[in-house]
């Protein structure tokens, strides 16, 4: 079986961290860590991810514009992306949807859900 | 004449084999009527119950007798696998525990780890905020740290309202104060008026009995009810290894303005 390489975009070394722990439950999984946006869409560019998950609020550029840059190209169009925000309010969820985003997840997150998430993203592709 | 004698025995050959043909076919004959026997045995043992009272009775209560310990038999499979069921579910619920204990763990590692792994003051602080805003879920709240001097609390960070919003208070005065002091964790009324003085919660921070300053937690994000027990955990963390962590950076700091003090003073000397 392939190893699966995900992609971790938030700013706080906190939640990067939490979610690196998270995730390494699950097997045969690459975790690569970026500390904004456009240190995000560096990667996305320039290597191949199953899945990522992107902070809304970040410094540099902010989660929803990477979505909308992730989306606007061909070869990304398919990845799966789990949104991990502050915001919880109903109309910043549809905005992310709309924007592209599969799933979306208001903090302070439970780990087991990330994990799960990934999981049946991580299936699905 | 060879080939007279050949034939000869190739009928002989013939013959014999239709003997053994036959010899077989007896012997099937003979066990077929065995079986046939033995049957007509048995029917007629059972007519002969049957007919008998006392022989029929006592089939009857041989076959109760199987039936109950049948039945008994099937309670006690019934009763196993209730109780196999049963533990499964334990097992079920406890796996769920554990994997909650787990990764209430896992954030509590992290933050610890995230706490202690710098010197520098204002990274500690930024960190604690983040533990706050990510790990508890809290949208307003203050830092507030104590001069030993002065005994004011003074905050050093805050989200969600200015930071100017937050007056700084005296120890043992207000809940922060009083917080701090007592080294009690104090909580306010949810449906209180939300104003600087009343926060939601105030977590002090000491280290030992040496009080260090205070979280001061305001307003939760909308998608969080309250607080839950993991939140409490995180409290006693940062209660002690915030504490710690400040306390460390503000030695370390002052030990480093010390050093190029004295540094600069041999410099002057020596030059």
């Amino acid at each position: 079986m392939a190893r699966h390489r995900i992609l971790i975009v938030e700013d706080s070394p906190t939640m990067r961290q939490l979610l690196v722990f998270a995730l390494k439950r699950l097997k045969e999984v690459d975790i690569v860590e970026a500390q904004d946006g456009m240190d995000g869409l560096r990667k996305v560019s320039s290597d191949h991810f199953d899945l990522a998950l992107i902070d809304i609020n970040m410094p540099v550029m902010d989660g929803l514009k990477l979505i909308s840059l992730i989306r606007g190209e061909d070869n990304l169009r398919a990845m799966p992306i789990i949104v991990i925000t502050t915001e919880g309010a109903q109309e910043d969820r549809e905005r992310a949807i709309a924007l592209g985003a599969n799933e979306y997840l208001a903090k302070p997150i439970q780990a087991n859900r990330v994990l799960r998430l990934a999981q049946s993203l991580l299936k699905a592709e | 004449m060879s080939e007279k004698r050949d034939g000869l025995f190739a009928r002989a050959e013939e013959v014999l084999s239709l003997f053994r043909r036959g010899a077989e076919f007896t012997q099937d004959l003979i066990k077929e009527n065995e079986r046939l026997r033995l049957q007509v045995a048995h029917f007629e043992a059972q007519n002969l119950a049957a007919s008998d009272d006392v022989q029929w009775e006592k089939l009857r209560q041989a076959l109760i007798a199987r039936i109950e310990n049948l039945e008994g038999e099937k309670q006690d499979i019934l009763d196993r696998l209730n109780q196999v069921e049963g533990e499964n579910r334990h097992f079920a619920e406890r796996y769920l525990e554990i994997e909650e204990e787990n990764n209430n763990l896992a954030s509590l590692y992290v933050a610890s780890y995230q706490l202690h792994s710098t010197l520098d003051l204002s990274e500690v602080i930024k960190i604690v905020v983040e533990i706050v805003i990510n790990l508890i879920g809290a949208e307003v709240f203050a830092i507030y740290v104590l001069d030993e001097r002065t005994e004011v609390l003074t905050p050093v960070a805050a989200e969600g309202r200015e930071i100017a919003d937050f007056p700084p208070c005296q120890l043992g005065q207000g809940m922060v104060g009083v917080a701090v002091a007592s080294g009690e964790t104090q909580c306010g009324d949810a449906a209180g008026p939300g104003q600087p003085e009343h926060p939601l919660v105030c977590v002090p921070l000491r280290v030992q009995e040496r009080p260090i300053g205070a979280i001061a937690i305001h307003k939760l994000l909308q998608q969080k009810d309250g607080f839950t027990p993991l939140d409490h955990e995180l409290f006693t963390l940062l209660g002690g290894h915030a504490a710690t962590a400040v306390f460390a950076a503000r030695l370390y700091s002052q030990s480093e303005r010390k050093l190029n003090t004295i540094q600069g003073f041999i410099d002057l000397l020596t030059k």
